[in-house]
């Protein structure tokens, strides 16, 4: 997995409450059996005004101009700014691989839906939780200032604004320490083997139906 | 020292290891899989070396990708080649990693949260995961059942644990008698309008109160099911009679001396009369009337007897926005009357309603009448083989048919249109599914969700239409 550690990047503010997986990323993309090559098609009913097509080339496309993503402003954006409830919907991981093949590496929003946040941790994908006041007060400074910068220090937990102020944010310590230093998750549970197998063992013992 | 809720006795029996910061290894009793979240998952066992630590809690079967007409040319008759290669790819993974998998053209093939219960591989007291997130659906089985993302797939498929942090507990009771054309899918639906699609973030959502002790146990699939929908990865009905008595008997359920021994243990699984909950919702059952969804999300649900919300009377900007942006999509008027929604097809079926009570239930209600001319399509697809089997069994194909209605093969389907049954741009939906967001059913597509009676019912009058005035007739 990609470490996060610090990121500094333009915020592209996306001014709608519930997004839901279905609009992050469309079903018929779920098709590939591939983790990669989903950026295209994020916000693929938004960005664009036909209908998109897995394995299409979307040069030619058209494009939905009133769709920020597709606003010269946050031309290399890599930080999404959300509202409440982001990701809702369904478990698809291709919704934080999309989010990342295009080139986001931290969200910002007042809630998240439970898969989806957990889905951004194994990507590498930062879902940062901030109240919803300060969410407004980010949403009107995007919107008036071009090129808003925000800068994202997660060893410290805050996010740094172009004034200098720093708004902390909360963090799991558990997924911090593997986000910062882009550790397999597997590979951390398996050092557990032998507690597993002596769950096992007991269970058996206590339970032998679920081990017919 | 309190009692425990149902959540907390199923997350304790299932703890490996627990982190002084609250995060824990959990094991994992079954792992359903299907074709569209596990190719990225074997794809990662293989790129490490690993194999799956235990073989015999995985169960697989395609079902998002499977055309529901014509199978008998097996999986190369799938017509779109990408859907073929994510159903050939599950089949090869399955085969080279020695997972039980019901293939496409096996009776028992069926979209992945109907087949686990029919099969008894959903049990009482077990951990149950999936990488789809209507896998909430195995929780009115009393099983601790959610979601995961395919990075988790990957983690059950080679430790057979998950890496969780333990839940809140929500109790929301349904107290009183339901209404006659009252349904659990409008128990659900209202449920997320009083709630909202974020009210059971962070839960674990047990459904209480004797109305729901008084549904059967689809019904109670059809409530957990769409507990994601209310923002809850997990939905709980505690265990009673009807669970065992569903349970008894299915192929992969415990037998004989096993099955003594589970009944005994099964018996605990409700939450002890002095159990905290963090939060309670006090629903009366006698409020729920059959429901509709106009917008975009599932908490834009009303009753049928209602009107389309106005936006103008909305004071929070973001949900005046939302409402305004909804019913664009939608098509409809503010103040418009459900009743006058104008439908172009009807889709019964979905892990949230294609199994037999469900079928009954539409069967029951298009009895002896037409589909409405003004309908291009009226689509009944079974939530597997052996549903499928069942209702023919009994006749209601034969009604369907004689009604106009297409009698389709096992699967996914129009519920998220990954397979060829889809919506056209603007076209209107009566819908069994559970998820009425833009585009789900097809590009354009307006959505709105109903319990099968309401879908029926709408199917012959081509609108919505009050399934108690039908009753009444």
């Amino acid at each position: 997995m990609k470490k996060f550690t610090l990121h500094e990047g333009i915020v592209a503010p996306l001014d709608r409450a519930n997004v839901d997986t279905d609009m992050i990323i469309p079903k018929q993309f779920l098709k590939s059996i591939k983790r990669s090559g989903f950026g295209p098609n994020l916000f693929d009913e938004l960005r664009y005004l036909d209908e998109g097509q897995p394995d299409q080339d979307c040069s030619q496309r058209p494009l939905n101009p009133d769709f920020v993503l597709n606003k010269p402003r946050y031309q290399g954006c890599s930080v999404l700014l959300a509202r409440k409830n982001f990701g809702c919907g369904s478990s698809r991981e291709h919704a934080p691989w999309a989010l990342e093949d295009f080139g986001i590496r931290a969200i910002i929003a007042p809630s998240y839906a439970d898969i989806f946040f957990n889905n951004s941790f194994k990507n590498g994908l930062l879902p940062i939780i901030l109240e919803e006041d300060l969410v407004d007060q980010l949403f009107r400074e995007v919107e008036a200032q071009e090129g808003y910068q925000l800068k994202i220090d997660l060893e410290q937990q805050c996010v740094i604004k172009p004034d200098g102020t720093s708004l902390p944010f909360e963090i799991d310590a558990f997924r911090k320490h593997c986000l910062l230093n882009g550790l397999d998750d597997i590979g951390l549970t398996l050092e557990h083997a032998d507690a597993i197998r002596a769950y096992e063992q007991r269970r058996r013992a206590e339970a032998p139906w679920m081990f017919s | 020292m309190t009692g425990k809720t149902l959540y907390d006795k199923l997350w304790d029996d299932h703890l490996v290891t627990e982190n002084a910061d609250g995060s824990a290894l959990l094991y994992i009793d079954r792992h359903l899989l299907h074709e569209v979240t596990s190719p990225q998952a074997f794809e990662g066992l293989r790129l490490a070396g690993r194999q799956p630590w235990r073989l015999d809690t995985n169960l697989a079967t395609p079902d998002h990708n499977v055309q529901t007409t014509d199978r008998s040319g097996g999986v190369d008759s799938i017509a779109d080649p990408i859907s073929r290669i994510q159903v050939k790819t599950l089949d090869e993974n399955c085969d080279s990693f020695g997972i039980t998998e019901f293939k496409m053209n096996d009776p028992r093939q069926g979209i992945v949260h109907v087949v686990g219960p029919e099969q008894g591989a959903t049990l009482p007291g077990m951990t149950v995961v999936c990488g789809d997130s209507h896998t909430a659906t195995h929780g009115a089985f009393a099983a601790l059942a959610h979601g995961i993302g395919t990075s988790e797939v990957e983690h059950v498929l080679a430790t057979q644990c998950l890496i969780a942090k333990k839940m809140k507990n929500m109790l929301i009771r349904v107290s009183g008698q339901l209404g006659a054309g009252v349904t659990a899918k409008d128990v659900v639906l209202h449920i997320i309008g009083v709630i909202g699609t974020a009210g059971g973030t962070g839960y674990a959502i047990e459904f209480g109160g004797d109305a729901i002790r008084s549904i059967s146990m689809e019904g109670r699939m059809t409530i957990c099911n769409m507990a994601i929908e209310a923002g809850a990865r997990v939905g709980l009905v505690a265990v009673d009679d009807k669970t065992l008595d569903y349970v008894k008997g299915r192929p992969f359920a415990p037998k004989d001396e096993h099955w003594e021994q589970a009944v005994a243990a099964w018996k605990d699984l409700v939450s002890d009369e002095d159990a905290v909950f963090d939060q309670v919702v006090e629903i009366a059952a006698a409020d729920i009337q059959p429901q509709v969804t106009w917008g975009t999300s599932p908490e834009m649900v009303a009753p049928v007897t209602a009107q389309v919300p106005d936006p103008a009377e909305i004071a929070d900007p973001v949900k005046r926005e939302g409402t305004e942006r909804a019913l664009r999509y939608m098509g409809l008027q503010p103040r418009q009357k459900i009743t006058d929604i104008r439908l172009d097809r009807v889709f019964i079926g979905s892990c949230t309603n294609s199994r037999i009570e469900d079928l009954r239930e539409a069967a029951a209600v298009v009895k002896g009448h037409k589909v409405a001319s003004t309908l291009k399509q009226a689509l009944v697809v079974p939530g597997s083989g052996l549903v499928k089997m069942q209702a023919e069994a009994e006749g209601l194909d034969k009604i369907f048919i004689e009604a106009g209605m297409e009698w389709r093969e096992p699967g996914c389907s129009m519920c998220l249109a990954m397979n060829p049954d889809k919506l056209g741009a603007g076209e209107h939906c009566a819908s069994t599914s559970n998820r009425n967001f833009e585009g789900r059913q097809g590009f354009g597509g307006r959505t709105h969700l109903v319990s099968p009676a309401m879908a029926a019912a709408a199917a012959i009058a081509g609108h919505f239409v009050d399934i108690r005035e039908i009753s009444r007739v």
